[in-house]
């Protein structure tokens, strides 16, 4: 019995060290394109903290760019006030996002479907107008750039993003290590719970909204950290940060690769991103027919994401033998 | 023509083109319980139409309109036959996801054959002056606006309350499951259905354009606006759809008047506040 | 003060329809009682009103003594009422072990941890593994839900229950769906129920009643009709008119 725990702590630490072979086989092998894999590292941070939202505990969300948006003010806010220390940021937009999470969770976690897609668009789109209102502290729309400090006093950031890309790359490995331990965690595993049935839940005792409201926030958190280091990593911050277009194209990753599983938002958002940066940059158009083809045949052929493809595969060959 | 009148007449000319292109996608949704947001996209190809209509080809706005109206039926039938009709079965997050994916396609389709910037659609030039009411002067386009919209209610109305057709939506709406244990053919009313509210989006698009620019990236900028409608208004429900669109429609123009710099806040609070007070929208029914 | 359940007039009303009216009900530990009555006549809500799942009209629901007719449905769990659900809402995607160590969690107040695995609990695990084995369950442990046979599942669900380590369990038609031949896996599992517990049937199946409930209450358009031993329901000439005679006669 006391063996198989061992042994699942040997494989999650197995996972996080290959993680970080290719984090490194990455930064050598793409020395000039480090600023765009930055941008991949948190956009996989945000992407995780969705799949913890809507692929574990299955809260539809179309917002998660509030709490992304809230992480990058808060840190910019931050920078701009002389506590230009990145690691302060951090903690500075996980507890802004959270709080915004909790907040806003307290009201969105009462309604789901049709009407939670919908609020927790309207939630950000307030949120997108109130940094463009008050721009006596937000900039408004020109934003607000800000100058890092060295991490710890030590790590300046460099002009060709070696330091940036080691934090992200830090940043998301410490973030992946805390959602396996969390998912397997008996909170995870109430959050499963939830997704596969809120009734259910309610009747083995669960208080399901207090639950839910507690998911949101921490999945909050870790989507503040996602835009404290995006602020970092540009030096900017604007209200863009808060578009709706940031939340469909998380959205849009995490189901290409497949939501609930983690790797899943990992690799549709390499995938996404990778094709992006390849498609868009030798036409944009081009770039919509390519990503529309791939959403409607990642849906028709393979619903559960591109990570499931292994298995039908596996399926059909057995069928067919 | 003071303010007052100006936020009246330009709200609800807004309302009515927010109706029209939101009640085909609420009635869609209600009753194939698909979440579609490539619907705007139908308002999109109407506008194009009508515009290639009038600027390639020479044609005059109602014959262009009618035409372009059309074409967007012949496409909408077998779209709902190929691309939606397995989205039925599936979860919300793969019909987001393959709508989005349809979103784009149209989008990417417009931008290369038209090109990206903003598709002009003239109004006849009766219909670019002024309506005299004797007492006050109305600009001639919101008249016809308003006028078409309560058309298009009108005979929505008769459409539903009157004909077989209209029977057998409701049923079918209210009652999904039943529907078809009552002999209703549910594969050609949805057929039907869908066309038809590809044709209204396709009408409102034309008529909004003056409101809504059409270009490219129609689809996606107002795609949330025709869900909030929707939202508001209730799931299926047309008398929802018609008080929501026409009193955001009233909101968002008295913001952009008296409030300007505060953007679409006031839109998105109201919704929330309506939302958080009736969380089937305005005129919806819960859910089980 | 006494143990058990006592049910006082209690009432429930949407809107002017009634569908409780004035209920008095004991259940008192070990009983074994079955609650019958046609299609409509409440069942259900009656067993809602007892898990919170409704919030009763008029009347009072005490537990032991203590007055538990307000507590929201998370609270009445911890008070000690479970109930198995008509329909089967297990975690279909999650395994056997799992749907049953959820509730065991929960119980323990286990469940807000998050550094720890939920499989690593040695004390739940073991809690986990006897209801297994009571159920007969242990071979289908990392089995998912889902892929169960159903009467199979029909076991899951009340382990789930009694999982929760309920005085009260209320089982809403336990052998719904179960083939025929699958239901002495039910009647074996209810027989094989803690002597102590409180049971409460809720069922359509008159075979499954008589061989199962010492008592048995009649419930006609949300009131009592009659309450006795199975013997006197069965030569009770109303419930025969009213029930018993039209599915059986």
């Amino acid at each position: 019995m006391s063996l198989i725990p061992r042994d699942r702590r040997l494989r999650d630490l197995a996972i996080l060290l290959g993680m970080a072979l290719v984090l490194t086989a990455a930064f050598y092998a793409f020395p000039d394109n480090l600023a765009f894999a930055t941008r991949v590292i948190i956009m996989m941070i945000f992407v995780l903290s969705l799949d913890f939202v809507l692929g574990v505990a299955g809260v539809s969300t179309l917002g998660h760019s509030a709490l992304f948006g809230a992480g990058a003010y808060a840190a910019g806010l931050c920078a701009a006030h002389g506590w230009n220390e990145p690691l302060l940021g951090v903690v500075a937009g996980a507890a802004a996002a959270a709080f915004v999470a909790l907040l806003s969770g307290l009201f969105l976690m009462r309604t789901r479907g049709l009407t939670l897609l919908m609020l927790t668009i309207a939630v950000t789109e307030v949120l997108g107008e109130l940094a463009n209102k008050f721009s006596d502290i937000t900039g408004g729309a020109d934003g607000l750039d800000i100058v890092m400090g060295p991490i710890l006093g030590v790590f300046k950031f460099d002009f060709r993003g070696q330091v940036g890309y080691v934090y992200a790359a830090c940043m998301l490995l410490l973030v992946f290590a805390f959602l396996r331990i969390l998912i397997a965690s008996p909170f995870g595993l109430a959050a499963r719970g939830i997704k596969e049935s809120p009734a259910r839940m309610r009747a083995i005792g669960a208080p399901v909204y207090w639950r839910l409201v507690a998911i949101y926030t921490l999945g909050g958190a870790l989507a503040g950290i996602a835009g404290a280091l995006s602020a970092q990593s540009t030096s900017l911050v604007s209200p863009a940060v808060f578009d709706f277009q940031l939340s469909a194209n998380a959205l849009i990753m995490l189901i290409l690769g497949g939501a609930g599983r983690l790797y899943g938002a990992l690799f549709g958002t390499l995938v996404f991103m990778s094709v992006h940066e390849v498609a868009a940059s030798v036409d944009p158009f081009n770039w919509l027919f390519i990503i529309g083809a791939l959403l409607l045949a990642v849906v028709y052929v393979a619903p559960a994401g591109l990570l499931s493809l292994p298995d039908l595969v596996k399926r059909q060959l057995r069928f067919s033998r | 023509m003071n303010t007052f009148a100006s936020i009246c007449i330009d709200g609800v000319a807004y309302g009515m083109i927010l109706f029209m292109i939101s009640v085909g996608l609420s009635v869609t949704m209600g009753l194939m319980r698909v979440v579609n947001l490539a619907h705007g996209g139908f308002a999109m190809l109407g506008g194009a139409l009508a515009h290639y209509g009038m600027a390639a080809l020479g044609l005059n706005f109602a014959v262009s309109a009618l035409l372009a109206i059309l074409v967007v039926v012949a496409l909408s039938a077998p779209m709902e036959r190929v691309l939606y009709r397995p989205l039925y079965r599936m979860g919300e997050l793969q019909q987001v996801l393959a709508t989005i994916g349809i979103t784009f396609l149209m989008i990417a389709s417009v931008s290369l054959w038209l090109g990206t910037s903003i598709l002009q659609i003239r109004l006849p030039a009766s219909l670019s002056g002024a309506v005299n009411l004797g007492f006050r002067t109305l600009p001639a386009d919101r008249v016809f606006v308003i006028v078409a919209g309560i058309v298009v209610i009108g005979a929505l109305y008769m459409l539903i309350e009157r004909t077989r057709f209209g029977v057998k939506l409701r049923a079918a709406v209210d009652e999904r499951d039943a529907a078809a244990c009552l002999g209703i053919d549910t594969s050609r009313l949805f057929s039907r259905t869908f066309a038809l509210g590809a044709a209204l989006a396709a009408l409102g698009g034309i008529m909004g354009a003056g409101l809504l620019p059409i270009d490219a990236y129609y689809p996606l900028r107002y795609m949330v606006l025709f869900l909030v409608v929707v939202a508001v208004g209730g799931l299926g429900s047309i008398a929802g759809s018609f008080v929501a669109a026409l009193g955001l429609g009233v909101l968002d123009t008295a913001a952009r008047y008296l409030a300007p710099d505060y953007g679409t806040i006031f839109f998105y609070v109201a919704m929330i506040v309506i939302l958080g007070w009736r969380p089937h929208g305005l005129l919806g029914r819960g859910e089980a | 003060m006494s143990a058990g359940l006592q049910i006082r007039g209690l009432s429930k009303s949407f809107g002017g329809l009634a569908v409780a009216r004035e209920i008095n009900f004991d259940l008192a530990p070990g009983d074994r009682k079955a609650l019958i009555g046609p299609n409509g006549a409440g069942k259900s809500t009656f067993a809602n009103l007892l898990t919170g799942a409704l919030t009763p009209s008029a009347g009072e629901i005490r537990l032991d003594g203590r007055d538990i007719g307000r507590l929201g449905e998370a609270a009445r769990v911890k008070a000690g009422i479970a109930k198995t659900f008509q329909i089967t809402t297990l975690f279909q995607d999650l395994t056997v072990r799992e749907n049953i160590l959820l509730p065991v969690l929960e119980r323990r107040g286990a469940a807000l941890r998050m550094f720890r695995r939920a499989d690593a609990d040695a004390q739940a695990n073991a809690e986990v593994e006897a209801l297994m084995a009571q159920f007969k369950l242990n071979p289908f442990a990392e089995v998912r839900v889902g892929d169960l046979a159903y009467g199979q599942q029909r076991l899951v669900e009340m382990t789930v229950a009694l999982a929760l380590k309920p005085r009260i369990l209320i089982l809403d038609e336990p052998a719904a769906g179960v083939p025929t031949g699958e239901n002495h896996l039910i009647t074996d599992a209810i027989a094989a129920l803690p002597a102590d517990l409180s049971v409460l049937i809720i069922e359509h199946d008159m075979a499954l009643v008589f061989k199962v409930a010492r008592a048995i209450v009649v419930l006609v358009a949300g009131a009592i009709l009659v309450e006795g031993a199975p013997r006197e329901i069965a030569a009770n000439p109303r419930v025969r008119d009213l029930y018993l005679g039209s599915r059986h006669g």
